[in-house]
C-alpha cells in the first residue's frame, strides 16, 4: 500500500503561453508529476483570485498560476493587471494567516517546455512536504455559534 | 451647532439645496443620520464628538439623488470619500455642497479643487490604538494570525452592515448577490465569513479611506476595518497610490505600471 501523500494541484494557466508550453512538454516527451490538473484561460488577466480560493475550498492541496512573461501577453497587458492583483492578494492572504506557500506563480512561455515540467515537479514536491491542505476546507461548518 | 442651524436654514430657504444630510438625535444617546428638507426641521441637526459615521454613503442612494441637490455635514473622512467617489466618476464637480464644521463655524465646500485642498489640510488621523493593533497582528506568526482572524470572524453573521455602511461599496449588484455562479459562499460559517471579508478587502484595495464606518456598524464588534485598511496599505506600499486625495487620481487596481515589482513570480 502506497503511503506517500499524493497532493492535488490545480494549475490556472493562460492559453497562449503556459498552456502551449505545457503542450511542448508533452510533445517533447518530458515526464513530469501527474498530480497537476490544468485549467486553461485565455489570459492570466482573467484569473480571478476567487478561483484560487475555490480550488482550496474544493480540496486542492496546491495551486499554480502561470502565464506569459511581462511584455509578451497575447492581449498586451493582461499579465500586468494580473501581476498587480497577485501582489495585493498574496499579502492580504498572508495578513489573514493563509499559507501562501501553497500557491505558486510563474511566467512560462510557449517555448519553455522544460521549465513547465520543472515548475510542476518542484511545486508537487513542496506541497507533498507541506502535507494535505486542511485549513481552508476545514473552516466549513466551523465557527457557527 | 448654532452656526450649522443658521447655515442649514439659509441653504434650504434660498433653494440652493433641496436636502441636508446630517446627524440627529438617535436612540440610546447615539446620533443617527437625518435628512432635512424643510426649514422647520433644521434644528434637528446635531454636531458633536458622537458624529463619526461616514454620511457620504447616502450621496449615491437613488432615493436621495431623486430629491435634488444635497448638502452634507461632512467629517474629514466623508470629504475624502467624496473625493474618492469623484475620482471613480460616481459624483461630478458641483453635485453637492459639503459642510465642514470647525469650532462652530461652517465652511461650504462644493468644487473639486476646494475638496482636494480641504483633504490635504485635514488628513484623517487614525487613532494610534488602531495602528498599534495592525502592527501587533502583522508581527504574529502565520498560525497565530490565522487563529486571531478565525476567532474574530467566527462571530460574523453575514448581516452585511459593513457593506451597507461603506460609501465605497456602491455596486448595485454585489458579488455576493450573484448566485449563478456562486462566487462567494454566503453561509455564515468560518469559510463563508473568510471569503466574504477577503472579497470585500480585495474590492476595496487602494480605495478604502480608513473612515472606520464598517467597524462602527458591525453589530458583533469585529474589527473588520483592519482588513480593508491592510489591503489599502499594501497598495500604498507597493504602488505608491493613496485613495481619497485627488479628484482625478487613476484607479490603483485598474491600472498598472510596467515597472511594478514583485519577487514571487518565478
Amino acid at each position: 500500500m502506497n503511503d506517500i501523500f499524493e497532493p492535488t494541484v490545480v494549475a490556472f494557466v493562460c492559453n497562449w503561453c503556459t498552456y502551449a508550453g505545457a503542450d511542448l512538454t508533452g510533445t517533447s516527451r518530458i515526464k513530469y508529476a501527474p498530480n497537476v490538473r490544468i485549467v486553461r484561460f485565455p489570459c492570466t488577466g482573467r484569473i480571478d483570485y476567487n478561483l484560487v480560493l475555490k480550488a482550496f475550498e474544493q480540496g486542492a492541496d496546491g495551486v499554480i498560476v502561470s502565464g506569459c512573461h511581462p511584455n509578451d501577453c497575447h492581449y498586451t497587458s493582461g499579465n500586468f493587471h494580473a501581476r498587480r492583483r497577485w501582489i495585493v492578494f498574496k499579502q492580504l492572504m498572508e495578513y489573514m494567516g493563509i499559507d501562501m506557500r501553497r500557491v505558486k506563480f510563474s511566467w512560462v512561455s510557449a517555448a519553455e517546455g522544460a521549465k513547465w515540467a520543472d515548475v510542476v515537479n518542484t511545486t508537487v514536491q513542496e506541497i507533498r512536504s507541506l502535507g494535505p491542505s486542511a485549513e481552508f476546507s476545514e473552516m466549513k461548518g466551523e465557527g457557527i455559534a | 451647532m448654532q452656526a450649522l442651524h443658521i447655515k442649514a436654514k439659509e441653504l434650504l430657504e434660498s433653494g440652493r439645496v433641496r436636502v441636508i444630510i446630517g446627524y440627529g438625535e438617535g436612540s440610546s444617546g447615539r446620533v443617527r443620520p437625518v435628512f432635512i428638507r424643510n426649514v422647520s426641521e433644521a434644528e434637528k441637526l446635531v454636531w458633536d464628538n458622537r458624529c463619526k459615521q461616514n454620511l457620504a454613503v447616502y450621496l449615491l442612494k437613488p432615493e436621495i439623488k431623486k430629491i435634488g441637490m444635497p448638502a452634507i455635514v461632512a467629517t474629514p473622512a466623508a470629504v475624502m470619500s467624496i473625493v474618492q467617489l469623484i475620482s471613480e466618476n460616481q459624483l461630478k464637480n458641483g453635485d453637492l455642497v459639503a459642510l465642514a464644521i470647525e469650532d462652530d463655524s461652517v465652511t461650504e465646500i462644493s468644487d473639486d479643487v476646494s475638496l482636494e485642498t480641504y483633504v490635504q489640510s485635514h488628513p484623517v488621523i487614525f487613532p494610534p490604538s488602531v495602528k498599534e493593533e495592525i502592527r501587533t497582528i502583522a508581527e504574529k506568526s502565520l498560525q497565530d494570525r490565522l487563529k486571531y482572524w478565525q476567532d474574530e470572524l467566527s462571530r460574523c453573521i453575514k448581516c452585511y452592515a459593513c457593506r451597507v455602511a461603506c460609501p465605497l461599496c456602491y455596486c448595485e449588484r454585489c458579488i455576493t448577490d450573484v448566485n449563478q455562479p456562486q462566487w462567494v459562499c454566503v453561509a455564515s460559517h468560518l469559510q463563508g465569513n473568510f471569503e466574504w471579508h477577503m472579497n470585500r478587502a480585495m474590492h476595496l484595495a487602494g480605495r478604502c479611506i480608513e473612515c472606520g464606518s464598517c467597524t462602527l456598524a458591525c453589530p458583533v464588534g469585529i474589527p473588520i476595518g483592519l482588513i480593508t485598511i491592510e489591503a489599502s496599505r499594501v497598495v500604498e506600499k507597493e504602488f505608491g497610490q493613496k485613495p481619497g486625495l485627488r479628484c482625478n487620481a487613476p484607479s490603483a487596481m485598474s491600472t498598472f505600471k510596467v515597472e511594478d515589482v514583485e519577487t514571487f513570480i518565478k
